[in-house]
């Protein structure tokens, strides 16, 4: 797969230029909603957070707004997959997962209801409004319900895929929608592959796996660690759930160890779903990064990444730590 | 023999053929609770007739052979608790093989102690939690419009339950969408699992409540076949407004010893009561 950052080659300054995933997310579903007319949207009120002010101009009647009312739209959604459509139900993470968890449960999980639950601004992306705004369990509370798929898109081709995806998908899955700005790290032939882990960086040594805004992050690792002659791997977990478990057993057979990273709590979400894996199968090394069982404190999302070590820098030196054990 | 169902909406013909049919569903769901040992008897007593009604009098637009036939009514029902009896009229209806009432709740069945939509044929939504019912019917409504479709969406919520807030929610929303495709009926038994409903939180003014989320109000005496098939028959007088009926029902009706009695909101029957039941409704369960 292709990793070049976008514009590297025609930016002659070293920044490459930033996008909010929400944009590519709102601009595919309408691409979808014009051509098939099963597609429609549930929102809590979060009409502009949720950047669908153009589906709403443009499909006022498949545009349903319930107001601040989470558990109703997840109810609302399962009912309109029920009747044919195909959901797209949308709310900050936060909300959308913690305040209708049960119905995400029952009326989705358990009902194996063709739902699509897009939790946007996901991890702490609301930074300094803090935890009430920050969703860091989503990952741990969404992974572990049968029958739900969990998708963490990287950068904004790979949103724009994975929604592309999912309208064909049978069955509920829940999408993060990054707000935090991120790079281009997928070239536009990037196609989605469900259920696989994606090999963003070769390499033997050690291996990162992490998704979402810190799959840039990972790469900049990477790079600090080829400079040391290490060689890193780095898997885009992208597909938490199902997750990939033929990728992650490779990795942890030919690297020295896995370091995880993720924009939330450390216990349960990816590094969770990784050790699993691992201990029952290979048990290997690793260094799972993410929140210890806090609640973070006040800062800005990039302040609160490089608090917790979400950062090239931690990402390294967990790196560095697994390079010590044999291999 | 002629089809009861059809006919004139209250014809005396049909309106006993169904009270019959209603007491064969109370007995089969004691039946039922009496060999699982488990189960919520007064809640499926309650609310026979409202089922044997909707499915045995011919308002549900449904056809048990195509059961997700795109264009037919759907029925929730929200207390999800009351399979019992919701299980016995979907196999009067013709869902699933009456015999399979005998494995309520054994190992592996398809009847869980709460319906599965995934498991057997004719269940529209996975509840048994309660406040679920109200906004899944929400949303069929909102399909069939988008759709433009003509079928309706119905829901069967307890009274208790109406104290979960996402009822209040989704009732916003049916107004906010003027939603008349959408019939809520409330078995109002004016008793939850602990005690009276007007002891533990009360409802009342109920009606009232519903008039002011902007539904059509209409109170009926919920074991009154005629008068269920007459307002079925009838619904849709006010466009533009979702339905409320408001049922009242009482809690273990039929059967002496459980009528308006908390303790058998999830009481269950004796073999000895199970035959003084029996006695009482004038059936018999025949699977």
């Amino acid at each position: 797969m292709s990793n070049s950052p976008s514009g590297a080659a025609q930016e002659t300054v070293a920044q490459p230029k930033l996008y909010d995933c929400r944009d590519a997310y709102s601009q595919t579903l309408e691409d979808m909603a014009a051509r098939d007319s099963r597609v429609c949207a549930v929102i809590n009120d979060s009409l502009s957070s949720a950047k669908l002010k153009n589906f709403k101009a443009r499909f006022p009647e498949r545009f349903v707004n319930v107001g601040i009312a989470e558990q109703n739209m997840v109810g609302v959604g399962c009912g309109l997959a029920n009747g044919g459509m195909v959901p797209y139900v949308c709310g900050a993470a936060c909300f959308l997962t913690g305040r209708a968890m049960e119905q995400v449960k029952v009326d989705l999980a358990y009902s194996k209801s063709n739902v699509r639950l897009c939790g946007m601004s996901p991890g702490m992306a609301y930074g300094q409004l803090g935890p009430t705004h920050h969703s860091i369990e989503d990952q741990a509370w969404t992974r572990i319900l049968p029958n739900m798929s969990v998708v963490v898109p990287a950068d904004p081709v790979e949103t724009a895929a994975a929604i592309l995806y999912s309208l064909e998908h049978v069955g509920p899955m829940y999408l993060r929608i990054a707000r935090m700005p991120v790079p281009r790290l997928f070239d536009e032939n990037y196609k989605f592959n469900f259920g696989k882990a994606v090999l963003m960086r070769a390499g033997n040594d050690v291996t990162i796996a992490t998704n979402g805004v810190l799959v840039c992050r990972a790469l900049e690792a990477a790079e600090k660690l080829a400079s040391q002659g290490i060689q890193a791997r780095v898997l885009n977990i992208s597909t938490l759930k199902p997750l990939d478990s033929e990728a992650i057993l490779d990795a942890a057979r030919t690297t020295r160890g896995i370091v995880t990273a993720e924009e939330g709590l450390a216990a349960g979400g990816l590094g969770g779903a990784i050790a699993e894996l691992l201990a029952l199968n290979h048990p290997t090394p690793m260094r799972i990064l993410g929140l210890p069982d806090v609640f973070a404190p006040t800062g800005s999302i990039e302040f609160l990444l490089d608090h917790f070590g979400l950062n090239a820098a931690g990402m390294e030196a967990a790196a560095l730590e697994l390079m010590k054990f044999g291999g | 023999m002629s089809d009861p169902a059809m006919g004139e909406v209250t014809s005396n013909e049909r309106v006993d053929w169904l009270r019959g049919q209603a007491n064969w569903i109370r007995l089969s769901a004691m039946t039922m609770t009496h060999r699982a040992h488990l189960g919520h008897t007064g809640g499926d007593l309650s609310a026979s007739d409202i089922l044997a009604v909707l499915y045995l009098g011919g308002i549900l637009n449904i056809d048990p052979a195509r059961p997700q036939w795109p264009q037919r009514d759907r029925f929730i029902l929200s207390k999800g608790h009351c399979s019992a009896a919701f299980y016995s009229v979907l196999a009067a209806k013709g869902f699933f093989p009456m015999e399979q009432l005998r494995t309520h709740m054994e190992p592996l069945s398809m009847l869980n102690g709460h319906p599965d939509r995934n498991k057997l044929p004719g269940v529209e939504a996975n509840t048994g939690p309660l406040g679920h019912g109200l906004p899944i019917a929400v949303g069929a409504a909102l399909a069939a419009r988008m759709r433009g479709e003509a079928w309706r969406a119905f829901v069967l919520t307890g009274d208790g339950e109406l104290q979960e807030g996402s009822n209040w929610e989704a009732a916003m929303t049916a107004q906010h969408y003027g939603l008349d495709n959408l019939v809520v009926i409330v078995d109002r038994n004016r008793i939850q699992q602990g005690d009276f409903t007007e002891v533990t939180q009360r409802m009342e003014p109920l009606a009232e409540r519903w008039r002011s989320f902007g539904f059509a109000v209409h109170e009926l005496d919920g074991h009154d076949h005629a008068a269920l098939l007459a307002r079925f028959a009838e619904l849709q007088v006010e466009s533009g407004k979702p339905t409320c009926i408001i049922a009242h029902t009482t809690k273990g009706k039929g059967v002496s010893f459980a009528e308006n009695k908390p303790a058998w909101h999830h009481g269950v029957p004796t073999r000895e009561q199970l035959e003084i039941a029996a006695k009482e409704l004038g059936v018999e369960v025949n699977w």
